[in-house]
């Protein structure tokens, strides 16, 4: 390991303390502010910061150490919180995030942006906490704090105690967080009368460090870590048991968060050797009012020992890179294709006991698809993982069009796969903001229409067979319909009055389409809804509208669980398999000769009911040797598919199956006409044809082109599944 | 003396490891920490549309490698395809592609000496992506630089970066 991947962990980490930042900040009551989400926005501050400073990052760690300042504030009920104070807050995490971001591209943080918030902090600061002093640094916090240490002193004792009998987890666990506590305690009221600043800066304490079944090459980078904390003054040990003599100014907490960027909480040990080295010598060592005096040293020791209580909520997952998951998903579909071609040789065998051998691979059969499922759903992830974040945006966007809106979200517990929710979340964010400019009125308007002034968002998700459905719906103004007849003749598109509503919804797609009459920064510049139709069609899945003039709008877009595996139509064209996806194949025709009709140029037609569709021959677009040539002899799948619609001119459909989807890229390049290849039941590939690409291919080819009148009446279809 | 080919690989005294395969009459050696594995060749999907030489892909235990043969490119020999003929899967940066050959030899350990710089004349492959010759009793073997010819333009087994 290098440092620099301890720096990849502490930016991971970080990251995910704002995003929790960002969501305590949201959800806070600022009537009554829950105490533990305060608690817990002060702590995501306080790491980042205890970070920050172990790593150098300057400017990152002021910004949070100006900001914990306030929470800590906040927390003690010295700040009150205000909306317009959260807002705040919530600039300052943007900032963050941003300064972590410049860290971790290894440049210096905006220095205009780091001056601009710790003004609006500071400023803070100084008008809105309460009490005189509060302005020079914590001395009020901390002055509150030792009133209550008289209370806590107890404590100390008691963690003490409890350790002693502990010997149950849940009771350890117990002592430990008293530990914690009393710990807390302690430590601000060892030096009762010197600044906070001060404190951290003259308090050199001798510790003692313990790697516990740490390995060498961590232990050096342990070591160099120790280094910049504080002075080694001796290092020795094994693997087993590695210890390290320091002479540091840090708290043991603040050493532990550094270290545990290597090493787990459980492998390692810190414990003051003894009373701190200089200045503490010199504190008020008798009198009751002195609580170093009243520490008994065994408890400080057990004290220093505690595992930060964090990690106990923790253990119940581990993070595990995707590729190893992928790895994993290979091997299972790679079991999955030996196991069925077991299958297909033991169909053929000719011997005694047969039976046995047959009941063996159904049992290794119906293990091996369990096995597949469940390593599929480590892929998944919550739809909280999306949904997440609207709060914030439906805030900020809410504030700035100058309306009200409440967003309701529903199954956030719907998993998908990580593939998908990363796929879509931009265009569920362009449906979200779609319905908060568009769709939902303002308040006068709103109230004007006897409805509440309040606009309602939401957001919901839920497994629908074996798909996902995702539904935007607002209880706003709806689609109108004159207006989008309208739009879409003076852009030229081919509408008539007697288009059902669904139909004219459908309009909306049509790229180049707005019908907001201002075009505002949030949305209406026409681009947009084509993309989100296209992204999601490439993602397998399809959008619908669904509009009451009045009442509001819902978007519903339906997703494939996964897309590692993929429900193919398999395909034979001469030797070769194709595999195309089902959701492209509307039906199979058997071409007649009457069907049939040549075009100037070559191209031909294929009548369907009342459809002329371009008939494409996949052996001239793939040179497949062999195939039928005659095309009464083929099989045509109409294949309609985003702006493609065409009859597909195979031999012989050979069924319908999941793959797995493989990438082609991985070793090799992009093939035209091509989106990915899978592995069949022999073992041999077959490559999963683009619909989309293929048309574009044979065009590209020159055979077979397609005539644009015979499209484009087809430019609106939905691609639903038959 | 072209110097180039041996100093970026040959370090002083170091003793190397070669695949020794043979495509036609000529024996071809190519570093063996590049080789993962030998295999047969069979199952070949063909991509359509794709340059002669490449034959296609092929499973490699979940993995789609890409089957191409050197004979039909640098019309090394006639691509034939018998029992003999092996698939030499090379294992070059983050990718894999498997090399046709017509039959591997051996494995041999050449030293710095046995190591001259690739000659002025054509020995088959392009000299681009040679890294020299190798010298045994009376064996010549060209010494291919798998890495260099793999990732070239001109077999175009990867899309263009910002092409």
């Amino acid at each position: 390991m290098e440092l620099s991947d301890f720096y990849d962990s502490f930016f991971e980490e970080a990251d995910e303390l704002l995003e929790d930042m960002e969501k305590h900040l949201l959800e806070l009551d600022l009537n009554e502010p829950d105490s533990e989400q305060l608690n817990a926005i002060f702590r995501a501050a306080h790491s980042i910061k205890g970070g920050a400073g172990a790593f150098g990052f300057t400017v990152l760690q002021e910004t949070t150490h100006l900001l914990e300042n306030l929470l800590d504030y906040a927390r003690h009920g010295q700040l009150v919180l205000r909306r317009d104070i959260i807002d705040v807050f919530l600039e300052s995490k943007d900032i963050l995030s941003a300064q972590i971001h410049a860290y971790r591209s290894g440049v210096e943080p905006d220095a205009d942006a780091f001056a601009r918030v710790s003004d609006a902090l500071k400023t803070l600061a100084e008008q809105e906490v309460d009490g005189s002093d509060a302005t020079t640094d914590k001395h009020s916090a901390k002055a509150i704090d030792l009133a209550r240490s008289a209370e806590q002193d107890p404590l100390v004792s008691a963690a003490a105690t409890v350790q002693e009998n502990a010997n149950d987890a849940p009771l350890q666990r117990i002592s430990k967080t008293l530990q914690r506590i009393a710990r807390r305690a302690l430590g601000q009221s060892d030096t009762p009368q010197l600044s906070a600043q001060t404190q951290e800066a003259d308090v050199l304490t001798r510790l003692s460090v313990n790697f516990l079944s740490v390995p060498e090459t961590d232990r050096q980078l342990l070591l160099e870590e120790l280094a910049h904390l504080g002075t080694v003054v001796s290092s020795n040990g094994d693997d087993s048991k590695f210890e390290v003599l320091l002479d540091s100014t840090e708290e043991a907490d603040a050493i532990e968060a550094v270290m545990c960027f290597i090493i787990e909480a459980e492998q390692l040990e810190i414990r003051p050797l003894d009373a701190p080295l200089s200045v503490a010598h010199q504190a008020p060592q008798s009198g009751a009012a002195a609580p170093t005096n009243t520490t008994p040293k065994r408890a400080q020791q057990a004290a220093s020992k505690a595992v930060k209580s964090k990690d106990d909520t923790q253990a119940a997952s581990i993070r595990v890179s995707v590729d190893k998951v992928d790895q994993i998903i290979n091997l299972v579909g790679e079991l999955i294709i030996a196991q069925s071609m077991l299958d297909q040789t033991a169909e053929n065998l000719q011997i005694s006991g047969k039976g046995e051998l047959v009941s063996g691979l159904s049992q290794l059969q119906r293990t091996a698809r369990d096995l597949q499922e469940s390593v599929m759903s480590i892929r998944m992830l919550p739809m909280d993982f999306v949904f997440s974040r609207y709060p914030r945006l439906v805030r900020d966007l809410a504030a700035k069009l100058g309306k009200e809106i409440e967003l309701v979200t529903e199954g956030k517990s719907t998993e998908l796969d990580k593939g998908l929710i990363e796929s879509i979340i931009d265009p569920l964010t362009h449906l979200v903001r779609n319905s908060l400019d568009h769709g939902i009125e303002t308040p006068d308007v709103r109230e004007a229409a006897g409805k509440a002034r309040t606009g309602r968002l939401s957001l919901s998700a839920r497994h629908m067979g074996g798909s996902i459905l995702i539904e935007v719906a607002d209880d706003g103004g709806g689609l109108n319909r004159e207006k989008l007849l309208a739009k879409a003749r003076s852009n030229g598109l081919d509408v008539s009055d007697e288009m059902s509503n669904d139909e004219v919804w459908q309009l909306i797609f049509a790229p180049g389409f707005s019908t907001a009459e201002v075009v505002s920064d949030v949305s209406g510049r026409g681009v947009g809804m084509d993309v989100v139709k296209r992204n999601i069609q490439s993602l397998g899945g399809y959008v619908e509208i669904l509009s009451t003039p009045g009442q509001g709008t819902t978007t519903r877009v339906v997703l494939p669980l996964t897309l590692a595996i993929l429900d193919g139509m398999s395909l034979r064209v001469g030797e070769e398999m194709f595999v195309l996806p089902l959701s492209a194949v509307a039906e199979l025709v058997q071409p007649t000769e009457a069907d049939l009709f040549t075009m100037a140029g070559g191209d031909v037609l294929l009548k369907v009911r009342d459809e002329y569709l371009p008939v494409l021959a996949l052996h001239e677009v793939m040179n497949v040797p062999g195939a039928r040539t005659r095309m009464t002899d083929a099989i045509a799948l109409i294949v309609y598919y985003d702006e493609s619609s065409y009859a597909l001119l195979v031999d012989e459909p050979v069924g319908q199956q999941q793959v797995v989807v493989k990438n082609l890229e991985t070793n090799y390049r992009r093939v035209p006409g091509v989106s990915a290849a899978t592995i069949l039941g022999d073992g041999r590939v077959a490559l999963i044809l683009d619909p989309v690409g293929l048309h574009r291919f044979a065009h590209a080819k020159g055979k077979n082109r397609i005539s644009h009148k015979a499209t484009q009446s087809q430019d609106y279809r939905e691609v639903l599944p038959s | 003396m072209k110097a180039h080919a041996q100093t970026h690989i040959y370090d002083s005294g170091v003793h190397r490891e070669f695949l020794v395969f043979s495509l036609g009459d000529e024996e071809y050696a190519i570093d063996i920490l590049k080789v993962q594995e030998i295999r047969g060749y069979e199952n070949v999907t063909r991509i359509a549309n794709a340059p002669d030489f490449i034959k296609g892909v092929s499973n490699l235990r979940g993995l789609i490698v890409p089957i191409i043969d050197l004979r039909i490119k640098f019309q090394l020999a006639d691509a034939t395809y018998d029992k003999q003929t092996v698939v030499v899967v090379t294992n070059i940066g983050k990718r894999v592609v498997g090399v046709v050959v017509d039959r591997v030899s051996d494995v041999l350990t050449l030293s710095e000496e046995q190591i001259s710089a690739a000659p002025d004349f054509s020995v088959g492959l392009p000299l681009a992506y040679l890294d020299g010759l190798g010298n045994l009793d009376k064996r010549m073997l060209v010494l291919v630089n798998i890495e260099r010819l793999l990732s070239s333009e001109e077999l175009a087994l990867v899309d263009k970066v910002g092409g």
